[in-house]
């Protein structure tokens, strides 16, 4: 149903880069609502990974207490964990690492799970842990949507499967249903 | 399933906190500060918020442990390389006119950010006439602090950011390794010294030419920044340094005006008069 989501939160892990590039470039440039991005990255070197992502897209690194924004692109940085906040602000968080990474998709997927309940589509790429898995099915426990990459098309099928297996009702989707998936459901 | 805690119950626990232990959380960002009391409830086997709330009224060992649990004591030597560069290169030499030089760190875990500091100002000449203040709410914090102790794992990512950093001595200098762990050399911690303040509470105690707070104002809400802002506002010299983390930002606090931006990126600031 159009207009059913207020935010869409995507995290992905190893082999998860090119097909986000592709997800990310087939989306249209002003979306309705804003677009979160979470992925395992090295936690001290300097990089370029929002430019990287997309060559369409801008998308920003937030900082703390930035207020979420509908029509922007935003990837969690480098050495925080990102969650967002009841009054949908950002908030970071330098604390422990959660799967062995920081930032954790499973920290922002169930602070969205919280603050947005229904409102929530959250989408799982390929990964080599199980990241992700719980706090996607936060999401769907919550009223929201909860997708994963179909582990047959993912280069890296543990994080997709582990959701898959954590919980009933994930969308087992490819990565052009997934995109399907925004632009008629979204 | 999750167990939760209302928001009802949530003020009650903040409450019961501040009157029996004088330590204030009611401006601590809500979502991980609840987040971290369901945590030390499911790890100390508190299974509701009504025997936690009983036992924090009765038992203040639990709430000495709860404290270990509730504030993030995550640090790392030389964190985000680029900053540390930032002081070598800009803020240092100006600070090297100031006959003594004083610098607080707050907020300070462990130690390992106020141990790459008196590194920096060793390699700048400095260190003899500094003092270095660091200060944490968690006593535990600074008693390992204080030790000068760093788990030897943990060396291999700090040499690689001390590198990053600009750093150009051999990092090994710096510490004497033995069995699993490392001893940060006494030299550069006989100018520290490691003292409990609360910035919540406590008040201004000296007058600096820096302070680094970093990744302190992350779990602090805009009222509290705030006052925090206001705290370090008194605490510095005229035209004084501050340097936030990274990711934190000024820019939502209504005191910034007072505050002049030297580097953006690095989020370090200036005292404008």
């Amino acid at each position: 149903m159009k207009g059913a989501y207020d935010i869409i939160t995507i995290g992905g892990s190893a082999g998860s880069l090119s097909v986000l590039t592709m997800l990310l470039d087939a989306l249209p440039e002003n979306m309705r609502m804003p677009v979160v991005i979470v992925l395992h990255r090295l936690r001290n070197v300097e990089s370029e990974m929002g430019r990287l992502l997309s060559a369409t897209k801008k998308i920003r690194e937030p900082e703390d207490k930035e207020p979420v924004k509908d029509h922007h692109f935003y990837l969690a940085p480098q050495n925080y964990h990102l969650m967002i906040e009841a009054d949908k602000t950002f908030m970071l968080d330098y604390s422990e690492l959660v799967n062995y990474s920081r930032p954790a998709i499973d920290m922002t997927f169930s602070s969205v799970a919280e603050v947005y309940g229904h409102r929530a589509l959250c989408i799982l790429l390929s990964g080599a842990n199980k990241d992700g898995a719980e706090g996607l099915c936060e999401v769907i426990a919550a009223g929201g949507t909860g997708i994963a990459q179909d582990p047959q098309t993912a280069t890296f099928e543990a994080m997709p499967q582990s959701a898959i297996d954590l919980c009933r009702d994930v969308k087992i989707l490819t990565i052009e249903e997934i995109i399907k998936f925004i632009f008629f459901e979204t | 399933m999750k167990e939760d805690i209302s928001a009802v119950d949530f003020l009650d626990i903040i409450n019961i906190v501040k009157l029996q232990y004088g330590y204030d959380f009611a401006g601590y960002v809500q979502a991980s500060l609840k987040r971290r009391i369901l945590r030390f409830m499911s790890r100390t086997n508190i299974s509701t918020v009504f025997d936690l709330k009983h036992r924090l009224i009765n038992d203040s060992e639990l709430f000495t442990h709860m404290v270990q649990y509730i504030t993030v004591n995550v640090t790392e030597m030389f964190r985000d390389p680029r900053f540390y560069r930032t002081l070598r290169e800009e803020v240092l030499p100006k600070l090297a006119a100031y006959p003594n030089i004083k610098i607080w760190h707050a907020g300070c875990s462990t130690g390992e950010e106020v141990f790459s500091m008196a590194i920096l100002l060793q390699e700048a000449g400095l260190l003899s006439r500094t003092k270095l203040y660091a200060s944490d709410l968690n006593p535990m914090n600074l008693e390992k602090a204080a030790t000068g102790i760093i788990p030897l794992d943990n060396m291999k990512d700090y040499t690689y950011n001390y590198i990053q950093s600009g750093g150009l001595a051999d990092f090994s200098n710096y510490y004497t390794a033995r069995y699993d762990n490392v001893l940060i050399k006494k030299e550069l911690r006989k100018q520290i010294n490691f003292f409990q303040h609360n910035l919540v509470t406590d008040t201004v105690f000296n007058e600096f030419q820096l302070i680094c707070c970093r990744n302190v104002f992350i779990y602090f809400n805009r009222e509290l920044q705030n006052h925090v802002l206001q705290l370090f506002y008194d605490s510095l010299s005229s035209r004084g340094y501050l340097a936030m983390g990274i990711r934190e930002s000024m820019r939502f606090a209504n005191i910034h005006k007072q505050y002049e931006t030297v580097h953006a990126q690095e989020k370090i600031y200036r005292r404008k008069s």
